[in-house]
């Protein structure tokens, strides 16, 4: 494919880094010392669920098996997320290094990448560079003459899944069954793929370690706020001039970033992709970061000429057709969410049943067994909030005045 | 499926148990090899592929059931499948989708009557910075407009 080689500016994930400094780095470090560096990082996942990676590292590798495994969870299916396309593409030393401190870290001796089957082109590419850190002894055994350490990365395609993306239904797809969720405890950190110890992280969270381990943990952490350090990247798509992956530091308001992008007349900004929450334009003093408006990174701008029903119904289709179907509130929730939309569309719907579908909507909320049909609610929540006029408006015979 | 037919997908099959090793997690790698090669999954190899891992038939059907990238039944030689996500649509994916069903004369879902293409929508293909997006087979093209997106379909094989 034709990729677009861009420059991009940012303070950490795009700042310089030379290929192998960080891995040259931890080699004969005590593990205890990375887990250290992280925690004084406060480096929070980058996937969407922000836990923090020392303590998911230090759990890991405090399980006392022989196998243990790092997954790179490349699936990104989120609607409107497209930043580890980009990484993997452009910065694959990063997410490769990321994971070589990890096997090292937790004591793994075999990373995956799963790939979702859209990036299928990236296959080749990425195992072209997993060749090159073979032949330079960055993998494979005894990495830099260190004989305690072995470490190889394989690639395992997906296909086609949106819930595959959540840790445990990944690992059920990796072992080659139904990407189906499961139950937690026990947490994939004692017991995940083939039932032993494995660390998922997202490919940003990963890209971001090799920065911290040769810059310092106190570098990182001057970027962003205190509850959330560093930067983000985010996926800005939608009605602006400028779209694409940006990196930011966190508490960055809405305002801004819709400035950065060029985005004008702008009514609505979706952060989080499909599955987060829709802000309306008094809310765009809002914050980036996990205390705040949290996100994967996705920005979806709508301006003025937008309807957010159209919107809301495009995010519910999706649901309907990505929810595994294991259980009642996700399965069932979200197809009479959808028919909900459908009916405000037509002007056939009564407040009362609304109301109805909000407590619904807030079931499922609790209800639901993975983050797939805990959050599908948020769009039908935020947009029939925030856009309640408009929405309420749009019915044939109602006020078309704005 | 003639015999020789058969007993070729058979050893195929076990070249393939043989690479990926005879264990479960095997499974979707050898499936996505077949569905590559023959873009669907027929029921003898399914069949095949239970017996060679010792698995049942109906867990293997179950996991082709599940992934939206396998299928049970035969597809188009070319498999168009356009980005249905929020800001491809806004960028205009609807008058894609018409060109390519016009062009084609089959409505999305279907297959055309040469074989030739199948045509479905997607879901996110990650690149909505680029949008309207569309993937065929595993080759991905973006910014398209209606005489782009039928110029690409126009020049498959
Ligand atoms: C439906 C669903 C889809 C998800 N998709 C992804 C994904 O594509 N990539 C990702 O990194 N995390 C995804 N997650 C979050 C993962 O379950 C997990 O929290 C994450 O990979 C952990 O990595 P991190 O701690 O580095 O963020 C998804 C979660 C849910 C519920
Ligand atoms: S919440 Fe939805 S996707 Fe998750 S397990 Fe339940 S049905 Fe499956």
């Amino acid at each position: 494919m034709e990729i677009q080689k861009t420059i991009r500016k940012g303070s950490v994930i795009f700042s310089s880094y030379e290929k192998g400094s960080a891995i040259k780095k931890i080699i004969g470090l005590p593990r205890e010392d990375i887990l250290l560096e992280l925690k004084t990082s406060k480096l929070k996942g980058r996937g969407g669920a922000g836990f923090p990676v020392s303590t998911k590292w230090m759990l890991t590798a405090a399980a006392i098996e022989d196998e243990k495994y790092i997954v790179c969870n490349a699936d990104e299916g989120e609607p409107g997320t497209f930043k580890d396309r980009v990484l993997l593409t452009e910065y694959t030393e990063l997410a490769l290094e990321g994971m070589i401190i990890g096997g090292y870290t937790i004591g793994a001796k075999k990373g995956i990448i799963y790939l979702r089957g859209e990036y299928e082109y990236l296959m080749k590419p990425l195992q072209k560079k997993i060749e090159e850190y073979k032949n330079e002894n960055l993998l494979g055994k005894s990495i830099l003459g260190n004989e305690e350490f072995d470490f190889d990365i394989s690639i395992f395609l997906g296909h086609g899944s949106y819930v595959c993306g959540e840790e445990t239904a990944l690992i059920e797809s990796l072992e080659g069954h139904r990407g189906e969720a499961r139950n937690r405890p026990p947490y994939p950190v004692n017991q995940g793929f083939m039932n032993k110890p494995t660390a998922v992280n997202n490919v940003e969270t990963l890209a971001t370690i090799p920065h911290i381990i040769t810059k310092g943990a106190e570098w990182f952490a001057q970027f962003g706020t205190d509850k959330s350090s560093g930067t983000k990247l985010l996926s800005i798509s939608g009605d602006c001039e400028k779209p694409g992956v940006y990196e930011l530091p966190w508490g960055t308001t809405i305002k801004e970033v819709l400035e950065l992008a060029g985005a004008k007349n702008t009514k609505a900004v979706q952060v989080g992709g499909a599955s987060g929450i829709c802000l309306n334009k008094t809310q765009f003093d809002r914050k980036l970061g996990y205390e705040d408006a949290g996100t994967g990174g996705s920005i979806i701008i709508f301006d003025e000429s937008r309807d957010m029903l159209q919107v809301l119904k495009n995010f519910m289709e999706f649901f309907v057709e990505e929810s595994c179907g294991q259980c009642t509130p996700c399965r069932i929730g979200n197809v009479k969410l959808l028919e909900g939309v459908k009916m405000i569309e037509n002007g056939d719907f009564t407040f009362r049943y609304l109301e109805k579908l909000k407590e619904l909507a807030g079931t499922m909320q609790v209800a639901s067994k993975c983050g797939l049909g805990q959050s599908s609610p948020n769009p039908f929540l935020s947009i029939l909030e925030n856009f309640k006029d408009e929405i309420l408006n749009s019915v044939p015979g109602g006020n078309y005045e704005r | 499926m003639l015999i020789e037919e058969k007993s070729s997908l058979v050893r195929e099959i076990e070249e393939f148990v043989k690479l990926y090793g005879k264990k479960r997690s095997s499974l979707l790698p050898i499936l996505h090899e077949l569905q590559n090669k023959y873009r669907y999954i027929s029921d003898f190899a399914q069949q095949e592929i239970a017996r060679q891992l010792g698995i049942h038939p109906v867990e293997v059907y179950g996991v082709i059931s599940f992934y939206s990238f396998l299928n049970t039944e035969p597809k188009g030689r070319n498999l168009v499948r356009i980005c249905q996500s929020v800001t491809c649509d806004m960028h205009g994916k609807e008058n894609i989708v018409k060109a390519i069903e016009r062009e084609l004369g089959v409505e999305i879902g279907g297959t055309t009557k040469d074989n030739k293409f199948t045509v479905e929508y997607a879901n996110c293909l990650g690149l909505c910075d680029q949008g309207p997006a569309m993937a065929v087979n595993d080759r991905v093209y973006f910014n398209l407009t209606p005489e782009k997106a039928v110029k690409i379909l126009n020049e498959a094989k």
